[in-house]
């Protein structure tokens, strides 16, 4: 069965992606969403199974990998609790993004290679999540990492996509870099690859060091360091995220599949999967912890600023991931998995409500020429709302939550309860950050839905209401648009709500926003069903959990009072007194600027790598090879031997036949030698 | 006489030398028929050598063996054992493939290029299968006689600078490893390779020994700092020309290090490890940026080769199974890669008559099969798991980091510089709008340039995915290796050994 659930949708990207044009859109979607649908349905059961008890983890190998010496590796696909959590977000976020595309790629020229794309992710993202070693691991990570540079680039006539296609690759391959030592590492250590070995093993290495350019460090910290860079890369932590705002380039189906439920929470998927082994180092744990919280903050800083929906749901992922590490970091890894799963359902519902509006506006992503969309479009303002109440944790203890609420309160709280330094600054942290995430989340929502109209000043609702017709690849990012007051007034513009094929997967994620806490808190994170539920496939702290319902209240209570703070922010100043951002902008003009600028990560990488790159290759190449290794070598022989003038007409004749000649020499020595001897 | 009862490997070297000869006396057309049908029967019997190579524990190292005395010591001597095997099947598998790609790019003296083609796969293979000392050198100097010639008579406008350069380089080592030569068959009596992988050298000669073949292999590697003439000879090479300079000739240098550096001067190895390590690591980091700014899509693939060829000696030099069996799966792998990267270039060389990359862009456009064959020979230089690039670069690296941590850090960004300059090179070619008249009305790949590229993806993939069959048939081959070398197994870097909270290790005592 689980088989039939990984290869299925590999199966279909390969014969919509070679069948192409050939088969026609409509068959290709229907087979690439088709296998989707199936491997979802194939999946459910196994996570169900696992929920009632009746599952029991198992391997299933599938073939020989590479064998070398001792270095053994298969192709197998492990199933336990952790896997079969994955395995439903995945596959259900998946297939309804593959329904979703129906209606928002419909006037797309090239749907078929979307679809073969969409699904070679999928495939790419199960081999990762059912790895059973760190190698098949690092296949999958490789593979979504392809993808995710395929389908960013998806519109590849535009410098942009290709751009942040080839730095969402490169900024990966950064943590891969990390990833690899950190295999090469635990190899050497521990002499396996075997995932289920080397946590066993994990354990008694603690305290042990090993040897590291030159130096002399703590076996585990580094390890899992070298492990977790490749986290962070995936994850878009702090000083390897630059590449996720951009990635907003690709269609936005792909945004809320690719770039928010699945591939960007693969390294806390790892940090989870490897828990016994971080559980062995106290440093690594340490940076984990720290590195989540920080990104946490950052990016919600970030997000508090921007103008383009995509990219304000961006930076709100990059934060929820930070929250998720954060939560790794003290050791609720089953907080961790549990926002993941939480979020994975929420944050697709929000990238594909917002392009639902996006479709809706003519392409039009800045939100300062949104406004008053309520009426016009209300299943995508219901969708939207109910993911806001999500992200921001809505919901009274002991009733009913929604879906963030359980989640992210749980990591707070466990934060908290963890009782360390680092563990209060990360709860101080997370406090904080869940209240710019209530501000951002509701000024998106004020911004898009309420206020009055502002479309008149949209370049794209003025093509749309003369006529002239933007493919959906005009979806273009912030950067395009400079300093605007947008005027309010319609144009003249009557925005649609979306076709049914969108709706649909906006209603089922929905439901998921509103009941993925309620109904599975208990299971993920009670102390006593959480162990049995877990059964091991990750590090689950009985006593963590239990410390968490031992908090002072002020400290349980405090995520709440930050969202509603965040909401009071928002309403005031988008909808009360909306001269307020303006006023704040000029009087904190650095900050702002700051903050627009994203802390001015990407100009800062571009000064100290990317340019200093190219430099050095070209010094290296005019100078090294040409002006200094050809000068000396070749070109300065054949002047010693030739002279310089008669360099070529000595040349064209003759060079063959003298090494001939010297061939010949020595062969003849040798054959004197032969016959001598 | 062997497993088949007939002297294949002598008839899988007179198959192209007489068709080189018949080719001399025919037309064009003719020529171009013989010499396909000449590769495809010695692809026939290079497939009937693997079907029936033994590679189950406990077979004989040396297989399909000859030897005819020619005189006193010399001898007509062939034989092969799994990694022979593997590199010889990379050639035959490439020749055929090389005379589809000079189909019709080559319209000037074609009886003589097949002829220089079919002589280049004689010399090939007689490298790889000389059980000679003096066989194997002169199979190997020899096998660059037709390839300066293929570059100097169908090159390009610089081409005779190309092919001096090239001569100039090669010319030094080879001298110094003819001496060297004969030093050893005069120390040891015999010219034949399997007895001398035996004899143990006096530990004193090894260095000089081990310094002059490196001074050939090196250069035919090529490692930094001798590797400048690669990228000018690919340059001025037609596209055929490149495949087999790239997949094949690259190879030798490999081969010299793992038949003869490591395994008869395993000593002087351990000491002069550190050239190696220097060396790889300059030039993964040196020649992985010049890629990042070449203007020319040959000179970027070739300089790419340079560091992916760095991988290679550091895994060679691993002094352990995965170091050695990754690097000779990097070889394999880059021969098909870069040979299929080569020739991706040649099948728009031929449309557009220029490597120019800016001169292209969009032909994702009007080229879909293109692009994406191109894509996946991209990913695989890349070294993306699942392709063939992937498999020999982790263990080769995952082998030398129990060597030195430093080198392989430095190597292992090749990773990043790699997917750095070989996707901003797949950007400006098969990305972008198609704003040039001329790029943009180029047709899709003919059936002859789709067979050619596609059999070499298959190859690719299955390496990448099912690599076992590449890893057995040499298994037995680098165990011999290993256990040879084992002996002086490089302890400089006391670093590694995994230190337990109570024990202190023996390695790690004796580093104080």
């Amino acid at each position: 069965m689980i088989q039939a659930i990984v290869f299925l949708p590999l199966l279909a990207a390969i014969v919509a992606g070679l069948g192409n044009r050939a088969l026609g859109n409509t068959v290709a979607k229907a087979i690439t969403t088709g296998a989707l649908f199936v491997s979802c349905a194939l999946s459910w059961p196994i996570f169900l199974g696992f929920l009632s008890g009746a599952q029991v983890a198992h391997v299933e190998p599938v073939l020989q990998w590479i064998k070398s010496d001792d270095f053994n590796v298969l192709w197998a696909l492990r199933v336990d609790t952790l896997t079969a959590v994955m395995l439903v977000v995945v596959t259900s976020v998946s297939a309804l993004v593959h329904l979703y595309s129906w209606g928002y790629m419909a006037e797309d020229d090239s749907q078929p290679r979307f679809f073969a794309y969409l699904s070679l992710f999928t495939f790419a993202m199960l081999m990762l999540v059912t790895a059973d070693n760190l190698v098949q691991m690092f296949f999958g990570w490789e593979g979504v990492g392809l993808a995710s540079y395929l389908l960013i680039g998806f519109w590849y006539y535009k410098p942009s996509a290709n751009a942040a296609a080839i730095k969402a690759f490169v900024v990966n391959r950064v943590g891969d870099f990390g990833f690899m030592l950190g295999i090469f590492g635990t190899f050497l250590v521990f002499g396996t690859v075997s995932i289920p070995a080397i946590l066993a093993a994990a354990p008694g290495m603690a305290g042990s060091t090993v040897g590291f350019l030159g130096g002399r460090v703590d076996t585990m910290t580094l390890l899992c360091l070298l492990l977790f860079l490749g986290a962070m890369g995936k994850s878009a932590q702090l000083g390897l995220h630059t590449w996720l705002p951009d990635a907003m380039e690709g269609p936005t189906p792909v945004s809320a599949l690719i770039h928010a439920a699945t591939m960007v929470t693969a390294g806390v998927f790892m940090v989870c999967r490897l828990s016994p082994m971080f559980e062995t180092s106290h440093t690594a744990m340490t940076v984990v912890t720290l590195v989540g919280a920080a990104t946490a903050l950052f990016a919600a800083t970030i997000g508090t600023t921007q103008t383009d929906i995509k990219r304000v749901i961006a930076y709100s992922t990059c934060s929820q991931l930070g929250y998720m590490f954060f939560a790794a970091g003290v050791g609720a890894y089953g907080a961790a998995m549990f926002h993941l799963f939480t979020h994975a359902f929420f944050k697709a519902l929000l990238f594909l409500g917002a392009g639902s509006v996006i479709h809706s506006m003519h392409h039009e992503q800045d939100m300062r020429f949104y406004g008053g969309l309520r009426k016009s479009i209300p299943v995508t303002f219901w969708a939207m709302t109910i993911g806001t109440l999500a992200i921001t944790g809505v919901g009274v203890a002991g009733v009913f939550g929604f879906a963030g609420f359980y989640s992210k309160d749980a990591i707070i709280e466990s934060a908290f309860a963890s009782g360390t330094q680092v563990g209060g600054i990360a709860f101080a942290i997370g406090v904080f950050a869940a209240l710019l995430t209530s501000f951002y989340s509701w000024r998106l929502v004020f911004l898009t839905f309420f206020g009055e109209p502002r479309w008149a000043a949209s370049e794209h609702i003025q093509h749309a209401v003369h006529g002239e017709h933007d493919a959906p690849s005009a979806e273009h990012g912030d950067s395009a648009h400079h300093e605007v007051h947008a005027p309010t007034g319609t144009a003249g513009y009557h925005p649609h709500e979306s076709p049914l094929s969108m709706l649909v997967p906006l209603v089922l994620l929905s439901l998921g926003a509103l009941l993925a806490g309620f109904l599975f808190d208990e299971v993920f994170l009670s102390p006593e069903r959480g162990m049995a539920f877990w059964k091991g496939s990750l590090f689950f702290d009985e006593h963590l959990m239990h410390a968490r319902h031992a908090i002072p209240e002020w400290a349980k209570q405090s995520a709440t009072i930050a969202w509603i703070i965040g909401l009071v922010i928002a309403w005031y100043a988008y909808l009360k007194d909306t001269t307020v951002p303006a006023r704040f902008t000029s009087t904190f003009r650095g900050l702002y600027a700051f903050l627009l600028n994203k802390w001015y990560f990407d100009e800062l990488y571009n000064l100290i790598f990317v340019r200093p790159a190219f430099a050095l290759g070209r010094f290296l190449w005019k100078r090294g090879d040409e002006g200094t290794i050809d000068r000396f070598g070749p070109n300065g022989a054949a002047a010693v031997v030739a002279g310089t003038s008669r360099v070529s007409s000595r040349l064209q004749s003759g060079y063959v036949y003298t090494y001939a000649f010297v061939m010949l020499i020595g062969l003849a020595g040798a054959a004197t030698w032969a016959i001598a001897g | 006489m062997n497993q088949l009862g007939f002297p294949i490997l002598s008839i899988m070297l007179a198959v192209p030398t007489a068709a080189a000869i018949a080719c001399l006396y025919l037309k064009d057309e003719g020529a171009r028929r013989l010499a396909l049908a000449a590769t495809l029967i010695d692809l026939a019997l290079g497939i009937l050598l693997w079907a029936t190579f033994d590679s189950s524990q406990g077979a004989p190292q040396w297989q399909f063996q000859e030897h005819v005395g020619v005189f006193g010591r010399f001898a007509w001597a062939l034989g092969i054992d799994g990694i022979a095997l593997l590199l010889i099947m990379l050639s035959v598998f490439l020749m055929p493939i090389c005379i589809l790609a000079s189909w019709t790019s080559i319209t000037k003296r074609v009886p003589e290029y097949m002829a220089a083609f079919l002589l280049t796969e004689v010399l090939m293979v007689g490298t790889f299968a000389a059980q000679d000392l003096f066989l194997f050198y002169i199979f190997f100097e020899a096998g660059l006689i037709p390839m300066y010639l293929i570059i100097g008579i169908w090159g390009g406008a610089r081409r005779i600078y190309a092919s001096y350069k090239f001569f100039l380089y090669t010319l030094l080592g080879s001298v110094l490893m003819l001496i060297a030569m004969l030093w050893m068959s005069n120390f040891a009596g015999t010219t034949d390779i399997p007895t001398l992988l035996q004899t143990d050298f006096p530990v004193e000669a090894q260095n000089w020994l081990w310094l002059a073949f490196f001074a050939s292999f090196a250069v035919k590697v090529p490692m930094w700092p001798v590797h400048t003439w690669l990228p000018d000879a690919h340059v001025e090479a037609p596209t055929a020309g490149s495949v087999i300079l790239a997949g094949v000739l690259l190879k030798l240098g490999g081969y010299g290090f793992i038949r003869f550096s490591l395994p008869m001067f395993p000593e002087a190895s351990s000491t002069l490890i550190w050239v190696i390590l220097v060396l790889s690591g300059i030039a993964v980091v040196y020649t992985s940026l010049v890629a990042l700014v070449q203007n020319d899509m040959k000179k970027l693939i070739a300089y790419s080769s340079v560091a992916h060829m760095a991988i290679v000696t550091i895994g060679l030099f691993a002094f352990n199974r995965q170091g050695l069996e990754g690097s000779m799966m990097v070889m394999l792998s880059h021969g098909l890669v870069s040979g299929a990267l080569f020739l991706c270039v040649g099948v728009i060389y031929d449309r557009l008559h220029t490597r120019e990359i800016a001169r292209y862009g969009g032909l994702s456009n009007n080229m879909p099969r293109y692009a994406l064959l191109f894509m996946l020979f991209t990913m695989a230089s890349v070294g993306l798991p699942g392709t063939s690039g992937f498999v020999g670069e982790f263990l080769s690296l995952m082998g030398a980091w129990q060597v030195s941590s430093w080198a392989t850090a430095v190597c292992t960004t090749g990773i990043i510089l790699g997917a750095a300059y070989m996707l901003y090179l797949y950007w400006r070619v098969a990305f972008g709008v198609s704003d040039k008249p001329d790029a943009a009305a180029m047709p899709d790949l003919n059936a002859r340039e789709l067979i050619s590229l596609g059999a070499i993806a298959l190859v690719v993939l299955w390496m990448g995915v099912y690599p076992e069959s590449f890893l057995k048939p040499m298994r037995n081959d680098i165990g011999t290796i290993v256990a040879r070398v084992d002996r002086a197994k490089p302890r400089f870097d006391p670093d590694f050994a995994v230190g337990k909270p109570n024990v202190k290790l023996p390695v790690e005592a004796a580093a104080h």
